[in-house]
């Protein structure tokens, strides 16, 4: 239920710039131009700190998707440009490494560790629960934005298997009904600040 | 300040020694307590943390901060017990503490000056104080992890009070590069990245060439799954490495390090800017260090998720911000490497050895280990054990004694099956092995190898096919795919074990899947190719009636391999309670009130729930299939016992 409300509300939101875009000039919100130039003075901020040494665009992109949530085609772009780099080098970069994203998340990233420890302690069980549960696929987002269902290399944690990790916070023994548990926990957040606007 | 001879450091050990000659078991005169909290990765996952802060409030609410200081410290390699702490004086040790226990254990042990029984570890049914009673530190022999667990990593003064940079300072004001390179040579040191290479040999390879600049380079992307030792030694010891490379820099003539570490270690990654800020502070790293002209600085390089940077020119190419991709060599990197200078990469753990070799001496050294390796090593134990954590040995330590002394066995009373080390490019170890002294020959001649120490212990339920697919799976996933017996290679070996585990084989599959192996196993660029094979040719060799069960049988004895799983329920058992009914998805099960209930194969989706929630444990899964030989073909499905299918 709490998916459904939150899904209506999206969609609501979402059709009224829409209709607008129809009937005149594409028009974006001021405010969301200033953020999108503000994250581009940020990474602008951080490209000057790291372009004086040489072999930093893996940390410069690592610090763009912190700024922009993923490595949309028009921040490789513009990453190429400010470092000097051939735009196919950057995307040959982007898509080499499995930390990189191209596509948007979810506000929530699931990561599941598949390393061995966890694997063999039922890391699968947890993944396909989870995957049945969100109705995605393993690297795929729900459609509400909330969670992006994804598997992980091993984080090290093997004494506390399975993992889950949630934007960063480590969840350790997270069986399947752990698991459902957590993210009921992170629903219910969202939920309670949905209602609050 | 900046420090500049041995008298300097002297003095900042002075300083900080009492807090260390507590924790050592000596009285100090301060009259204070410590409390040693773990702030691992696996201890702060468990709220390590929250205790920490709560602990520090609870000592402001009650005026202790005078008496009782709070420490944070690396792993104490108990993993599965955490979160731990440890109190001095009385080097008492307590597990699986609460942010709840604070308020107890501050009454309690800090106040009333009693020992917290309920939080003290449970051996055996036996409560033990101390770290000395508890098995899984009897055992163990540390000598690279001797700071974890000891000092602050956070605080450099701990650090120098264990002698720490005291033998950098020796060298470099008094010191000839080739008398230390000797040295490590002669302690017998090996690689303990994986594949064991003369430590010395390689400083003396890149110390050779005539040509600069150079660069020491560290290889933190411990990418093997289950393998967490260079997570816990930057974690606990970050100096330990700084100080090793600062070395390294003298010795073969390099000004500038870079330390690689895995993203997603970001405990590690904060510790490292921690050390690297603080030595920076004190002139041990940066321009004219103890105001000689030797200058070495170290930088950080965060991985972006890829397995394939952990073997050594991919990890250059990585280090340079570009795509992960091996080379093929020679040129080596300690010929050619950054930005094709000379460049000595190491692992983690082969450069924490080096700062105790220069202190404690190479004839010390050598004296621990096997005639061919020497030293110790550190290994994480993980999977279906006991004692999950990180633990060290000398070389020659048997399994035996890892698995059941120190690792406490394996849970449930289950038996165990094998150990996995290596990773993705070792091999699967079967039960009659378990006396071998493990060192890199003998791991090798059983068809493994030490890799970089992960080890996974795996019982009776676990299906040695399955983990074959895993392996294969993760290494065909990181293929960087450079070159074509890595890339289709492992694709191909995976399809066939995918159609093993779905019942789809062949007896031929076998023969197939031992002869690709050993193809790409000859064929490969680098060193993930090359290995990627070697999960499947070990547990063939080992387990390969578990294969033929599988293929010819279609079954999975372990019970895993879930195409293969057959759920029947026992009438006798079943109380017709209706419980598995209601809880079945698929409708596969029916039945009516005092009827044993039953299931329908061909509508099962063999998703277990239902052996779930039995209350009478009536539903079995796997092999309960009766043997049976259809003419026709010739073949034979389901297993039955082992009598009747002999009787076939």
């Amino acid at each position: 239920m709490v998916q459904e409300t939150y899904l209506n509300k999206k969609a609501r939101e979402s059709e009224i710039p829409e209709s607008f875009v129809y009937g005149g000039i594409p028009e974006e919100k001021p405010d969301e131009k200033k953020i999108q130039e503000n994250k581009f003075s940020e990474l602008d901020r951080y490209i000057n700190l790291y372009k004086k040494e040489p072999g930093q665009l893996i940390i410069i992109l690592q610090k763009a998707q912190d700024i922009f949530g993923h490595l949309p085609e028009e921040v490789q772009a513009y990453i190429a440009e400010k470092t000097g780099t051939p735009v196919s080098e950057v995307n040959g970069v982007v898509t080499f490494y499995s930390l990189f994203s191209t596509e948007p998340r979810g506000k929530y990233t699931l990561d599941i560790c598949m390393g061995t420890a966890c694997y063999i302690k039922g890391a699968q069980e947890l993944m396909d629960t989870l995957k049945d549960n969100l109705q995605v696929d393993a690297g795929e987002t729900t459609r509400n934005r909330l969670f992006t269902v994804k598997s992980t290399r091993c984080i090290g944690a093997c004494g506390l298997a399975p993992i889950l990790v949630v934007n960063g916070e480590v969840h350790g023994n997270a069986s399947s009904g752990e698991g459902m548990k957590i993210i009921q926990k992170y629903r219910k957040g969202e939920d309670s600040e949905s209602k609050k606007h | 300040m900046k420090v500049k001879n041995t008298e300097d450091l002297r003095e900042i050990k002075d300083e900080f020694f009492p807090l260390i000659k507590q924790r050592m078991g000596y009285s100090n005169g301060l009259g204070i307590t410590q409390v040693l909290v773990c702030s691992g990765t696996a201890c702060s996952s468990a709220e390590s943390q929250d205790f920490r802060l709560e602990l520090e409030r609870e000592l402001d609410r009650r005026n202790l901060r005078d008496n009782v200081r709070v420490f944070k410290t690396g792993c104490f390699g108990f993993c599965q017990h955490g979160p731990i702490i440890m109190v001095h004086p009385g080097e008492v040790f307590y597990s699986k503490v609460r942010p709840e226990d604070v308020k107890e254990f501050v009454e309690t042990h800090l106040i009333s000056g009693r020992v917290v029984e309920r939080l003290l570890y449970q051996n055996n049914g036996q409560k033990a104080n101390n770290i000395e009673d508890i098995n899984f530190f009897k055992a163990q022999k540390r000598i690279v992890l001797r700071n974890c667990g000891v000092i602050d990593p956070e605080e450099i003064g701990e650090y120098i009070a264990r002698d720490g940079y005291f033998a950098l300072a020796d060298i470099i004001l008094n010191k000839k590069p080739a008398e230390i390179i000797d040295r490590i040579n002669k302690s017998g040191l090996r690689g303990r990245g994986g594949a064991g290479f003369p430590t010395g040999l390689k400083w003396e390879l890149a110390a050779g060439q005539n040509v600069s600049p150079k660069y020491v380079l560290c290889n933190g992307d411990e990418g093997d799954p289950g393998a967490f030792m260079d997570r816990s030694i930057l974690e606990g010891d970050p100096h330990s490495i700084l100080e090793a490379m600062t070395v390294a820099g003298y010795c073969i003539g390099a000004a500038q390090g870079y330390i690689y570490v895995r993203a997603e270690y970001p405990i590690a990654v904060e510790r490292l800017e921690t050390a690297i800020d603080q030595a920076r502070e004190y002139g041990l790293l940066g321009k004219n260090l103890f105001g000689t002209s030797f200058d070495f600085d170290i930088g950080l390089r965060l991985g972006a998720g890829a397995f394939v940077c952990g073997e050594e020119t991919a990890l250059l190419h990585s280090v340079m911000g570009q795509r992960g991709e091996p080379r093929p060599r020679p040129p080596y990197p300690a010929q050619e490497g950054l930005w094709g200078k000379p460049t000595l990469i190491s692992n983690v753990e082969t450069y924490a050895n080096i700062p105790v070799i220069l202190r404690e001496g190479w004839e010390w050294y050598k004296g621990h280990g096997t005639s061919s390796s020497k030293g110790s090593k550190v290994f994480s134990l993980a999977g279906k054990i006991n004692n999950t954590g990180l633990i060290e040995v000398p070389m020659g330590t048997s399994l035996r004694t890892i698995v059941f002394d120190i690792g406490g066995g394996i849970p449930g009373g289950k038996k165990f099956k094998a150990v996995q080390t290596g990773g993705p490019s070792g091999g699967c170890i079967p039960e009659k092995y378990l006396e071998l002294p493990i060192d890199y020959e003998s791991l090798k001649e059983i068809g493994s190898m030490m890799g970089s120490g992960g080890m996974i212990v795996m019982d009776e339920e676990n299906c040695m096919v399955d983990i074959a697919r895993f392996y294969v799976e993760f290494t065909q996933d990181e293929s960087c795919g450079r070159c074509t017996p890595c890339r289709v290679g492992t694709k191909r070996l995976l399809e066939i074990l995918k159609r093993i585990t779905e019942g789809k084989g062949e007896m031929e599959d076998l023969e197939l899947l031992e002869k690709l192996a050993f193809d790409i196993r000859d064929a490969s660029l680098c060193g993930l190719g090359q290995t990627a094979p070697n999960p499947v040719i070990s547990t063939m060799r080992y387990f390969k009636e578990e294969y033929i069960a599988h293929i010819r049988d279609k079954t999975c004895p372990a019970g895993v391999c879930k195409a293969l799983l057959d759920f029947t329920i026992d009438e006798a058992k079943c109380a017709a309670c209706g419980l598995c009914a209601k809880v079945c998805a698929a409708g596969a099960i029916t039945g009516a009130g005092g009827q044993p209930y039953r299931i329908d194969p061909d509508k099962c989706l063999k998703c277990a729930a239902c052996v779930a929630k039995c209350p009478k444990k009536a539903i079995t899964k796997g092999v309960r299939k009766e043997a049976v030989n259809i003419a026709e073909t010739g073949i034979h499905t389901g297993t039955g016992s082992q009598e009747e299918r002999a009787a076939l």
